[in-house]
């Protein structure tokens, strides 16, 4: 019923306005537009999507798996285990023989998905959390900003590293803990959103209707902060890399066999006064290269959705 | 005012209190005990153990102990593995040097951060812009972890002119490259949020006023301009400054300068679970205390906000 | 040779969409002591066209023409040279008292700077000048109220504070940018009076930029009408209101509310202000003009002489007396 409103509502104002170029453009349509007039966004689109499909594909053109051990470059790292194609180590070994190629793809793996999953964990109970107290607003509104300024308070990476020695290093407990103790931002921004929508007409329409609280929460509120929501989620994920590097770097995070970018920055960091830079400058490009891309897109995605500048 | 600090201070003890309860139940959640390791201790000695860090008694006891020592004497126990030494001694010989280093990176971020960002807006769209803008976008993907290896990569092993790690008692060429390594991301992060707050300030109605009446530039910049630019930077110093303690660990670690880092991750590694939560209490305590600050620093700049 | 002559002022902006003329070879003048009304819809041009005389526009806009102040060209000067003139000899107040006053500086630093800086007075004087000017604008309890932040006054108080600071330096002419436009109605009238008081004391030039016709009738000598840009009508006040002699004015004349006439309907006229981007190559107004002719759609009409009397002047294609 609401959609066909917004239907007539558009027709009419298409038929009022003479002019050809008052259009009415959909609002993911425009948003798209501007986003691909974003060179530096688009570039970025593309390069990340090169490296995740690297990760998947690098693996068939890997003369080493990342458990095979070299021998002949065990320990003679700096000799040995140089990038080079003749001993089909590209990126050249770590000084345990291993390739740094495929450790590289491994960890590339790892650590996106850990950004990904992490990033999802907190945008679901950001979004939830955020959605309800700004909605309900009153006392439990107030119960629950208040829940999260405490939180804030709290310094989140020594929590999280207390966490994962109580209760174990383990990969998928550094995916709950980092998710779980990044929702808090989210929920404030989402928060605000849904109180500037709370007294469109449109959620007036809903209730005056009789569609339940937590449908029109569901229904009409979240679909609408999709864009904000989707900015911060691309900032999110390198938020979420970087947490994961910064425990894996301390070598609290990821543990052996697995690795992760973090991980093979420390190790690499480890061992650069033994002439083996190579074992650091791989995973750091992979790194940086990536970041800078999500970056740019959350930039892009901002500019390309911020209604102030329509 | 007086109202306001009242009021601050309400929050902040509340939210000290479940940060100390909370990493206490964090601890008792642990599966096994600190004591628990590969060689089974006779059941004699576990318990004489026990009781001699009054693990025996009911754990609501234990907590009411252990928030009353924190809170009354700020007494955070023995050390569960170093057994001749006390949290606060760890503390007090870890706790001076990411003071003297964190201290120096703070002013390092802001002082090369604020000017640069508002260099930057002042100077829209020119080489100078670019420069900053670039640097700001580049530090933002080198955080410590990146800066402290690349540095150690450039200034020690290919030019030779700095000690790749130590305290050397803090003597400055130990100190440069971990103030960089840590403070490049945070200057990054307060240069472009001072030029963005610039940038919208000096496009306000009331500075379009200020030029109306006449005024040099440099005025409208330093009286007019400036103090409201800073607001949003001066929000972003709570996040810094937690950044800063929680990149204090890192640099603790690669440039061995025996912080605090260094016995947090250390005891992270040997289960000592005293000396982990000592430390991450004070570090909120630090974290919050700081913030009370902040705000009221905040209020104090922003005659706007009333008490 | 007027007090103030304006020639062939143009505005343009650069944006990331493509080039915006805001002003259109705009021409007026200005005696010594008269106040000129400038009426047009937003968007019309009218704020440039006073911006760029002031050498107040967005980085990202230029101008170009002539104009001529107290005998000098002072069109694109640079920001010292223009800093002699600002507050010194030509004031401005602007729409929005609410975000035109620096809201982190207490009234007192701001009324006092335009002293300190252009008179070279000492803080403690120009202080005791400020509080003379706000008694002069009618602010009650001054001395005390000067220690405030502006977000401690009302919108009315506000606009005041404003006027007195422009008027500090007892400049020639004050140009008041749609000064009652974000005021409620009995203040309006109350700062119009204010106005018109400070003319005949200090003898001040006043530029009067406004959408409501209403504040135009009583306040001022000239009336401007701007539309897209462009001057449509140009004359003494009376001549203006007594016979628009251009579709536009007149179709501004019948959406006023009036009193006296009982019995007309109020009319509108219909369509929108065009979007500056996308100019029509002819009249701005033809889309919306009942009198188009097909001429009208193609040649951008010359500002001519009326014929009917003194210095009325219209921009149409369209013979006035076919206007009917």
């Amino acid at each position: 019923m609401i959609v066909a409103n917004k239907k007539k509502i558009h027709q009419m104002s298409d038929n009022l306005s003479e002019s050809e170029f008052v259009q009415g453009r959909s609002l993911w349509a425009d948003a798209r537009r501007r986003f691909m007039g974003n060179k530096a966004a688009t570039v970025s689109l593309y390069i990340l999507v090169l490296i995740v499909l690297f990760s998947f594909i690098g693996p068939w053109f890997a003369v080493w798996t990342n458990e095979e051990i070299d021998w002949g470059a065990m320990g003679s790292a700096a000799t040995q285990g140089m990038p080079s194609f003749a001993t089909g180590h590209f990126f050249g070994t770590d000084d345990l023989g291993r390739d740094i190629y495929s450790r590289v793809i491994q960890g590339t793996q790892i650590s996106l998905m850990i950004g990904v999953i992490g990033a999802a964990i907190a945008v679901v109970v950001g979004t939830l959390y955020g959605s309800i107290s700004g909605y309900v607003g009153g006392r439990t509104d107030q119960i629950m900003m208040r829940i999260v300024d405490i939180l804030m308070a709290i310094p989140f990476m020594f929590v999280l590293i207390l966490m994962l020695v109580v209760f174990g290093r383990s990969i998928g407990m550094l995916f709950v803990g980092i998710g779980l103790l990044s929702w808090l931002d989210m929920s404030r921004i989402v928060r605000g959103q849904t109180l500037s929508l709370k007294n469109k007409e449109f959620i007036e329409a809903a209730q005056a209707t009789g569609v339940s609280d937590f449908k029109i929460i569901t229904r009409h509120i979240v679909p609408n902060l999709l864009g904000v929501v989707a900015v911060y989620a691309t900032l999110l994920v390198p938020g979420m890399i970087l947490a994961e590097s910064f425990i894996s770097f301390l070598g609290l995070g990821v543990q052996e066999p697995n690795t992760s970018w973090g991980a093979l920055i420390s190790e690499g960091a480890g061992t650069i006064r033994y002439d083996t830079e190579w074992q650091l400058l791989f995973p750091l490009a992979f790194f940086v290269v990536s970041l800078f891309c999500f970056y740019f897109i959350g930039d892009g995605l901002r500019d390309a959705l911020d209604p102030k500048d329509r | 005012m007086l109202n306001y600090v009242i009021k601050r201070v309400g929050i902040a003890i509340p939210t000290m209190l479940i940060l100390i309860i909370l990493s206490f139940l964090l601890m008792h959640a642990a599966p096994g005990g600190p004591f628990t390791s590969d060689r089974p201790l006779p059941a004699q000695v576990l318990a004489n153990i026990e009781a001699k860090y009054g693990l025996d008694q009911p754990l609501w006891r234990q907590m009411i102990n252990y928030v009353w020592g924190v809170v009354t004497q700020f007494d955070f126990g023995p050390s569960f593995k170093y057994k001749d030494r006390t949290v606060n001694e760890i503390i007090a010989q870890g706790f001076p040097i990411t003071l003297k280093y964190g201290f120096l990176s703070f002013i390092f971020a802001i002082g090369v951060g604020i000017p640069l960002g508002a260099i930057a807006a002042i100077r829209q769209n020119t080489w100078i812009d670019y420069l900053a803008v670039g640097v700001s976008i580049g530090a933002q993907v080198l955080p410590n972890f990146v800066m402290a290896p690349l540095l150690v990569i450039v200034f020690t092993l290919w030019l030779g002119w700095l000690p790749g790690g130590g305290w050397g008692g803090g003597s400055w060429e130990y100190l440069i490259m971990p103030v960089i390594a840590l403070s490049t991301s945070y200057m990054a992060s307060i240069a472009r949020i001072t030029r963005s707050s610039m940038l919208e300030v000096l496009n306000t109605n009331y500075i379009r006023t200020a030029k109306a009446k006449g005024l040099p530039t440099k005025t409208i910049l330093l009286r007019h301009a400036l103090k409201p630019s800073l607001l949003p930077v001066i929000s972003y110093l709570g996040p810094a400054f937690v950044g800063l303690i929680t990149g204090s660990v890192v640099i603790d670690i690669y440039f061995s300068t025996g912080g605090m880092g260094y016995f947090f991750v250390n005891s992270a590694m040997n289960r000592d679970y005293s000396v982990m939560m000592g430390i991450t209490i004070l570090v909120g305590f630090l974290t919050i205390m700081f913030s009370l600050v902040i705000d009221l620093l905040y209020a104090w700049v922003d005659p706007k906000i009333r008490y | 040779m007027s007090f103030l002559e304006v020639n062939n002022l143009n505005v343009e902006f650069d944006t990331a969409d493509g080039k915006v003329r805001a002003v259109n070879n705009v021409n007026f003048s200005l005696e010594e002591g008269k106040t000129l009304a400038i009426v047009g819809e937003s968007g019309s041009g009218k704020s440039q066209t006073v911006f760029a005389m002031m050498g107040l526009l967005a980085h990202n806009g230029t101008s170009v023409g002539s104009v001529k102040f107290d005998g000098n060209e002072i069109l694109n000067l640079t920001g010292p040279e223009l800093n002699l003139i600002r507050a010194e000899k030509m004031a401005m107040i602007f729409q929005d008292p609410m975000t035109s006053l620096n809201p982190y500086m207490r009234v007192s630093e701001q009324m006092a700077e335009v002293l300190t800086h252009h008179r070279g007075l000492s803080k403690s004087d120009a202080v005791k000048e400020s509080v003379a000017m706000l008694d002069a604008v009618q602010i009650p309890e001054a001395k005390s109220r000067i220690r405030m932040y502006p977000h401690e006054f009302s919108g009315g108080m506000r606009q005041r504070v404003m006027i007195a600071m422009s008027l500090l330096c007892q400049p020639k002419l004050l140009i008041a940018d749609e000064p009652t436009t974000a005021l409620d109605v009995t203040v309006q009238a109350q700062i119009m009076k204010l106005l018109s008081d400070i003319q005949k004391e200090f003898g001040t030039a006043i530029i009067l930029i406004t959408h409501d016709l209403g504040v135009v009738a009583g306040n001022s000598d000239d009336t401007l009408v701007m539309y897209g840009g462009q001057v449509m009508e140009i004359g003494t006040t009376e001549q203006v209101y007594a016979n628009p002699t251009h579709p536009y004015t007149q179709g501004l004349m019948s959406a006023v509310p009036r009193l006296d006439h009982d019995g007309t309907e109020l009319t509108t006229i219909p369509g929108n202000p065009p979007n500056m981007m996308l100019l029509p190559e002819g009249c701005p107004f033809c889309p919306r003009c009942k009198f188009a002719k097909s001429e009208c759609k193609t040649k951008v009409p010359e500002l001519i002489f009326t014929g009917t009397s003194g210095s009325h002047y219209r921009a149409c294609n369209v013979a006035v007396e076919e206007l009917v």
